[in-house]
This record gives structure tokens, C-alpha cells and sequence, in this order.
């Protein structure tokens, strides 16, 4: 096998520039394939993250709506009457989540949860000059959102753990910030739908990249929007669940739906188009670096076919001195490895080369004020499919001219002469 | 391997080609060659000596009866067994060099015996040199093969056919592209191939000169053996 080998490789010496455009082709295939995948991936990444990392994978709420079971359905007295009560009106308490506590104690033991973390969402005002702005704010465990929903990325001003230390503190959408013209240090009053009011210090100012949202959205520590409610500290409205392994979302929201008696609803279910942007995305990626890597297959198949219509008289005087149509087959399949092999390296590396400089190429996003050059991803994984496909093209490639070679009889080209 | 078995033994060969219409060229040719023979083949154009000789060379395998390389039928042999049979017993000398341009001269010579693998490459080496010590080829060893006149490749050409130490060496017109004073080298050769090494000689030729010094000159027409 050593001496088909380097039979091969001198065959391929002799033809270096064939050779070379033959790799070349593999090369800049790989190349686009490694690059294009990193670079989809990356954006895929960051988009989705611009959504999951902030999104519970099951959010438990109590849904506004009335009892779907009124009453008078339950009443026993006469099955044959039919009852008209219509336009009924949800118990305004129903926002409150009953039994919070235990449910989130059943859920931080149970083995498929990452994280438990309470929220409080209410509906407030905050008292501009004459005006007021409506806004929603929302109470969270500082802590456990900077663990596991990326809190501090989205913080364009000021540090996150002053929410969490200072009593009374607030950190405003940047939206919401400019049309208050508030700047950190500032107070600002803020009036709950109850009628109570309290003072709130400008802590941060928060971007999330989707503009309408920061209008209008605020955050605050858990304990701060309870007193503003006044609301004893087992008060929350939401319970936001990540879990170890995202695809079991769909399955866990209704199993907590039904065995506490709450709204569950899972990140596939609510983000459904995230997760069929990423899969189109990908397709087409996986698409152009196929393609790629089949019109690369197709200049080695081109350039093989007519090497071997070149080295005829060789390949008559190899199998005239003892080597097999077997052994010419694998000069050949060698032959067309090796310029798969060379381009595939070269590809690597060009690849990675590329990644970088498009990883370089300056970035700025409002939607996400960490980033500042394009995303890459720089998966091993995508390296190695690229050099997987790369051999199977060549080999593929490489197999029909070599089986052409294997079958070229001899003497039909000695006597031809 | 006694000297009574035939290195070469042809059993009523018949060989047709078929297109477009059933032309016979070979007619139950019987012929044997013994150890240290030097035949040569004569006729004319379109006798069917070349034919016979590339059915004897074990690479047309497309006849009826029976060819026998040391005691060995080639009858039905695979593809694999009959290239190790060209390899290891048979030399081959064609009217064209063949050499192969991609290697040097030495690479040339060691290659059969690179795929016979018997040897180190290092012993395969001294013998590759040897044989073209012996040819008068030493000072091309390192040339290309396609840097050198045409009685230097058949003399490299030689050497390769010589390098697995064959029981036979074949040759079709091995001189029908020289001139003259290469002709008489290569005669030379053969004769010192035949005499010192004691290897049997299959040439095909139409040179009646080169013939008539061989030991034995078969002559064919129409596809048998008539003299």
C-alpha cells in the first residue's frame, strides 16, 4: 500500500498544477463551509439567546380569566335547567399564584430543574410632571436572573446588584428612561394600581433590543414591588422554570399545569418562530456547504478523468509489469484522497483564518449591547463534518476514475501504438 | 524448478476477434519454450504474432486452450494471480519504451520489484543499479526516464524486465524503433540474457537479420505456426 502511495503522490507531483486546482477547489470549499457554518451558528446563537437567554423554559401563571366551572353548573338541584348567566368577571386575586412557596420547594428537588425563580408582575404609573406613564414592573430575585436570564448583559447603565442591594431601587428600560429623561441617581415616583405610591431610585437602565418593550417595561427587586403592592413576601404572580434540557419544556409546562392547577407554558410553544428561524437557517447553510463540496467533487472528478486519459500509456506499463487492476484502483483512489486530504487541511485553516476575521469585523446592535463584532461559532463539530464530507466527496469522486483506470486494458494501448 | 519442465508451454491457442464480423487470427497454436531459449517469432503483418504474444504475457486473456507458465495453467486464473505471475515470472521488453515518465530511471527499474516485495527497498536498490551497471546505464540512474535517447530507455526497459529475475523475458519488436548499432546493443543483451543468466527469450520481430541469430525462429502466417 506504501509503494501505491507513493506512486500516487509522483503522479500528483509531476501534474502539480492539475493537482493544485483540484485541491484548491476542496480547499476553498471547505474554507466557505467551515466559515459559513461558524458564522451561522454564531448569528443563530446570538439571536436565539437575544430570546432564550431571557425566556423561563416554563413560565406557571395564573392566567386573568374566569372560572371555566361557575357555580351554578355544580349545583345538583335540577339537571334538566339550563342557566343564562353570561359576561362573568374574573376575581381580580386570581393573578396571585396560591401555594408559590411549596410549588417552587417541589421544584427546586425535582432532578430536571436548573433553576426555580419567582417573579411579580404588576401593572403601574409612573408620575411624570402632570403625566402619567403606564409601564409594567417586574419584581425578580436579582441574583437568580443574573445566574440564569443573563440580566446583567442587557444592563447599558449602572450594576445590577445595587437592585438587589439598595431598598427601593429600579432599573428603567432605556425607552421608558428617555421619555422620563431620567438618569441614574434619579428618584422617580411610581404609582401601583391600588393607589399606592413610592419613590424609586434610578439604579440601571436596561436595553433588550426590542424597543417597544423597553417603553415600557421596569424591574425591581421582589421585595420592593411587594410593599409597593402591599403584598406580604409569598405574593408572586409568576414562577419561571429553566431546565437542565431544553426539549423537555413542552412536556414538563403540562405536567406542572395539571398537578398545581396553573398556566404553564413552554419556550417552544411561545417562541415557536425562533426555533424555525434557526432550523431554516441552518438548512441553507448546510445547503451552500454541500454544494460547495459537490462542485469541488465534480473539478476532482473532471481533473482524475483526465489525468487518466494523460497517463494511459502508465497505467498499461504498470499493469504490464505486475500490478493488478486492484492496485491501480487504489493508486488512483489514493491520488484522489490525497488532494482531498491537502484541501481539506488547507480548508481548516483557511476556514478558522476566515472565522476570525469575520469574528473581527465590527458589529453594533442595539438589540444587544454586548456585542460588537459579528458573532462566530467556533464549534469543532463544524470542522469535523466539513472534513468528513470532504472524503467522502473525493472518495466518491475518485472512485469512478479509478475504476475506469483499473479497467483500462493493456494491451489495447501497447498495440495501439 | 527442473530444467526439463518448459518455462513455456502453449496448448492449442485459438483466438477470434469479433467485430464486427468472426475473424480467426490465431489457429491452434502449439508451441514450447525451454530454459535458457531464445526464440524469436517472425511474419507478416497481421499474422497474429503480436496477438500470441500478448496472449502468452497473461494480460489477453479472451481465447480457447491453454497457456502453461512454469507448470502453471493460466486457464481461468484471477486477475490478481495472473498480474503476480507477470510480475515475479515475466519480463517485458515493447517496440515503444514505456518507461514511466513521472520517475527517475532507477525508480523505473525498481518498481516491478518494489511490488514483488521479496526485498528491501534498500537491496532492491543495489539490484536496480546492478542491472544497469551491467546494461552500461549506471550514469543515467538518477536522469528522468523521458531525459534519455530512445536505445537508453530500451536498455532501462531491459533492466526493469530483468529486475525480478524472470523465467521468461517478451518482447514485441523490442528493436523495431532503434536504429542499427542500438539494435545490435540490445541483440547483444538478449544473447548475454540467454547465455549467462540462462533465461528463456520470446521476441517478436520482423527484423529476418535479428531472427536468423536467435536459437530458434518460429515462423507464422495466417495465424498458425508454419515453420
Amino acid at each position: 500500500m506504501r509503494l501505491l502511495l507513493v506512486i500516487a503522490v509522483t503522479i500528483l507531483r509531476a501534474k502539480l498544477k492539475q493537482s493544485i486546482v483540484a485541491a484548491v477547489g476542496v480547499m476553498f470549499s471547505i474554507t466557505m463551509f467551515v466559515a459559513l457554518l461558524g458564522f451561522m451558528n454564531g448569528l443563530n446563537d446570538m439571536l436565539d439567546g437575544l430570546i432564550l437567554n431571557r425566556t423561563p423554559h416554563v413560565r406557571m401563571y395564573n392566567e386573568m380569566k374566569a372560572s371555566p366551572q361557575q357555580p351554578i353548573e355544580l349545583s345538583e338541584a335540577d339537571p334538566t335547567t339550563h342557566h343564562f348567566i353570561r359576561s362573568v368577571k374574573p376575581k381580580s386575586e386570581l393573578q396571585k399564584l396560591r401555594n408559590a412557596m411549596g410549588i417552587m420547594h417541589t421544584l427546586e428537588r425535582d432532578p430536571r430543574v436548573l433553576a426555580v425563580s419567582p417573579r411579580l408582575v404588576a401593572q403601574v404609573f409612573f408620575n411624570v410632571g402632570t403625566t402619567d406613564l403606564n409601564a409594567q414592573v417586574s419584581g425578580i430575585e436579582v441574583e437568580q436572573e443574573m445566574r440564569y436570564y443573563m440580566f446583567s448583559d442587557y444592563l447599558v447603565q449602572g450594576e445590577a446588584r445595587d437592585l438587589a442591594t439598595g431598598n427601593n431601587t429600579v432599573v428603567l428600560g432605556k425607552g421608558l428612561a428617555d421619555m422620563m429623561e431620567a438618569k441614574l441617581g434619579d428618584v422617580v415616583q411610581v404609582t401601583a394600581a391600588s393607589g399606592d405610591r413610592a419613590l424609586l431610585r434610578v439604579c440601571g437602565i436596561f436595553q433588550s433590543g426590542i424597543a417597544e418593550y423597553d417603553k415600557v417595561q421596569c424591574y425591581a427587586s421582589l421585595k420592593t414591588v411587594q410593599e409597593l403592592l402591599g403584598q406580604p413576601s409569598s405574593y408572586i404572580t409568576d414562577i419561571n422554570v429553566k431546565l437542565k434540557d431544553i426539549l423537555l419544556a413542552p412536556g414538563m409546562a403540562k405536567e406542572l399545569a395539571q398537578r398545581f392547577d396553573v398556566d404553564a407554558v413552554d419556550i417552544q410553544t411561545a417562541n415557536a418562530q425562533f426555533e424555525t428561524g434557526s432550523n431554516v437557517r441552518s438548512i441553507i447553510s448546510y445547503a451552500v456547504g454541500v454544494v460547495l463540496l459537490i462542485v469541488a467533487g465534480f473539478g476532482i472528478y473532471n481533473i482524475l478523468n483526465m489525468l487518466i486519459y494523460e497517463k494511459l500509456d502508465s497505467i498499461a506499463i504498470l499493469k504490464a509489469t505486475g500490478f493488478s487492476g486492484a492496485d491501480v484502483r487504489r493508486i488512483f483512489l489514493a491520488l484522489s484522497m490525497v488532494i482531498g486530504l491537502v484541501g481539506a487541511a488547507g480548508g481548516l485553516v483557511f476556514g478558522f483564518a476566515l472565522q476570525n476575521l469575520i469574528d473581527n469585523v465590527p458589529f453594533v446592535t442595539q438589540a444587544l449591547p454586548t456585542v460588537t463584532t459579528f458573532p462566530i461559532d467556533y464549534d469543532p463539530k463544524y470542522y469535523i463534518i466539513a472534513v468528513a464530507f470532504a472524503l467522502v466527496t473525493t472518495w466518491i469522486a475518485g472512485w469512478f476514475p479509478a475504476r475506469k483506470a483499473a479497467q483500462v486494458d493493456p494491451v489495447e494501448i501497447i498495440r495501439g501504438k | 524448478m527442473s530444467t526439463a519442465t518448459n518455462v513455456l508451454d502453449v496448448r492449442k491457442v485459438n483466438k477470434s476477434f469479433h467485430d464486427p464480423v468472426t475473424i480467426p487470427v490465431l489457429k491452434d497454436v502449439t508451441l514450447q519454450v525451454k530454459p535458457g531459449e531464445f526464440v524469436s517469432i517472425t511474419g507478416k503483418s497481421g499474422c497474429g504474432k503480436s496477438t500470441l504474444l500478448y496472449i502468452l504475457s497473461t494480460m489477453d486473456t479472451d481465447y480457447e486452450g491453454n497457456v502453461v507458465i512454469d507448470g502453471e495453467s493460466t486457464r481461468g486464473l484471477s486477475g490478481a494471480r495472473l498480474s503476480a505471475i507477470r510480475n515475479e515470472k515475466i519480463g517485458f521488453v515493447f517496440q515503444f519504451h514505456y518507461l514511466l515518465p513521472e520517475f527517475s530511471v532507477l525508480k523505473n527499474v525498481m518498481l516491478p520489484a518494489l511490488k514483488l516485495s521479496r526485498k528491501s527497498e534498500q537491496e532492491v536498490e543495489a539490484d536496480a543499479m546492478a542491472r544497469l551497471k551491467e546494461l552500461d546505464m549506471q550514469d543515467q540512474a538518477l536522469k528522468m526516464a523521458n531525459q534519455l535517447s530512445g536505445g537508453q530507455k530500451q536498455r532501462v526497459a531491459i533492466a526493469r524486465a530483468l529486475i525480478n529475475d524472470p523465467l521468461i523475458i517478451m518482447g514485441d519488436e523490442p528493436t523495431g524503433n532503434l536504429d542499427s548499432r542500438n539494435s545490435a546493443i540490445v541483440f547483444d543483451i538478449f544473447q548475454h540474457i540467454a547465455a549467462e543468466h540462462h533465461r528463456s527469450l520470446l521476441v517478436v520481430t520482423h527484423d529476418n537479420d535479428f531472427a536468423s541469430r536467435t536459437h530458434r525462429n518460429i515462423v507464422m502466417d495466417d495465424g498458425r505456426i508454419v515453420a
